[in-house]
């Protein structure tokens, strides 16, 4: 789908906000457009890194790239995913090889709808709530994001970027350069992976009484 | 068979409950082709556990989008603020 260039503003408001129309070479001008990008850059960086140190110079070592390669940033290109490409691109080259943790390269195949098959099969008992909607009201933050981080990297970047960020599957392909096809497998098996991972945290709120061991 | 009594066909189609979870993603990441979703569309208006199924689905990704935010040290901001600035200083004295 082609972005609507005549409606594009200098900011963009949707969730991939960021397409840009200015043509001055103005580097103070990006600066505050790139630092309004710093909140999920952040929240990306951590869940790549899984370290605040790590995460923090990633950022840093983003922004400085970004700026130093401002020139060669196109008008009218949507500048969130630019970031985000330096970012991705960075943290692969840098940061996964000074990567302590070895991790597995692939996912095991979890079948389609696993978490909600698995909370289907609960009763919430006397509360008269779905266990779906105590599912939802008690997940935390520190659930989802164990849950992301436990992702074999490539899967991780992929989900992360597919759901945290709202990038399309074009848009994810250029950040990380493989092709469309490999972008869609990682976000699908990634997803049904990290339901997987969530289930543990059901399980400690009392509402998965029932998976079992090896599914 | 007209090329117009295709696309009638092909908006028609019935596809089973399986096959709609297979796109499940690809729907609700509106990456499908129109036809395709039409035939999505048209079994979801049909079928209630497909409905429940992609609800929660939906709301799951909503929440892990909304759940998965970090605070930015103002440390953070500075430090980049800073960098830039020096940047910046440097970039002039190199062109003199």
């Amino acid at each position: 789908m082609l972005p609507d260039w005549a409606a594009a503003t200098r900011t963009g408001t949707g969730p991939c906000g960021g397409w840009l129309s200015f043509g001055v070479a103005d580097r103070a001008v990006f600066a505050d457009l790139a630092m309004e990008h710093m909140q999920a850059l952040y929240t990306a960086a951590l869940r790549m890194t899984r370290s605040p140190a790590d995460a923090e110079d990633l950022v840093q070592e983003t922004f400085l790239k970004a700026y130093r390669a401002f020139d060669r940033f196109e008008e009218g290109t949507n500048l969130k995913a630019w970031l985000y490409k330096i970012l991705t691109n960075t943290f692969i080259n840098s940061y996964r090889a000074a990567k302590r943790r070895p991790e597995k390269a692939d996912v095991e195949d979890v079948e389609d709808l696993y978490l909600y098959h698995r909370l289907d099969e609960l009763q919430t008992a006397g509360t008269g709530r779905s266990a779906e909607e105590e599912f939802f009201d008690r997940i935390t933050g520190d659930d989802v994001k164990q849950a992301i981080e436990s992702l074999p990297e490539a899967f991780r970047i992929a989900v992360l970027l597919a759901d945290v960020e709202g990038f399309s599957y074009k848009e994810i392909a250029d950040i990380t350069d493989v092709p469309i096809g490999t972008v869609m497998s990682r976000i699908h098996r990634g997803r049904r992976s990290l339901q997987k991972a969530l289930a543990p945290s059901a399980l400690a709120q009392g509402l998965v009484g029932s998976i079992e061991p090896g599914h | 068979m007209t090329s117009e009594g295709k696309a009638v066909v092909a908006g028609e189609s019935e596809i089973d409950c399986n096959e709609t979870i297979y796109r499940l993603y690809t729907y609700l990441d509106g990456e499908l082709t129109e036809d395709r979703r039409q035939e999505i569309k048209h079994h979801l208006d049909k079928c209630r556990d497909c409905v429940e199924a992609f609800d929660f689905e939906a709301e799951l990704r909503a929440v892990i989008a909304q759940r998965c935010k970090d605070h930015v040290p103002d440390t953070l901001r500075e430090r980049v603020r800073d960098s830039l600035v020096e940047e910046e200083r440097k970039q002039q004295n190199t062109r003199g």
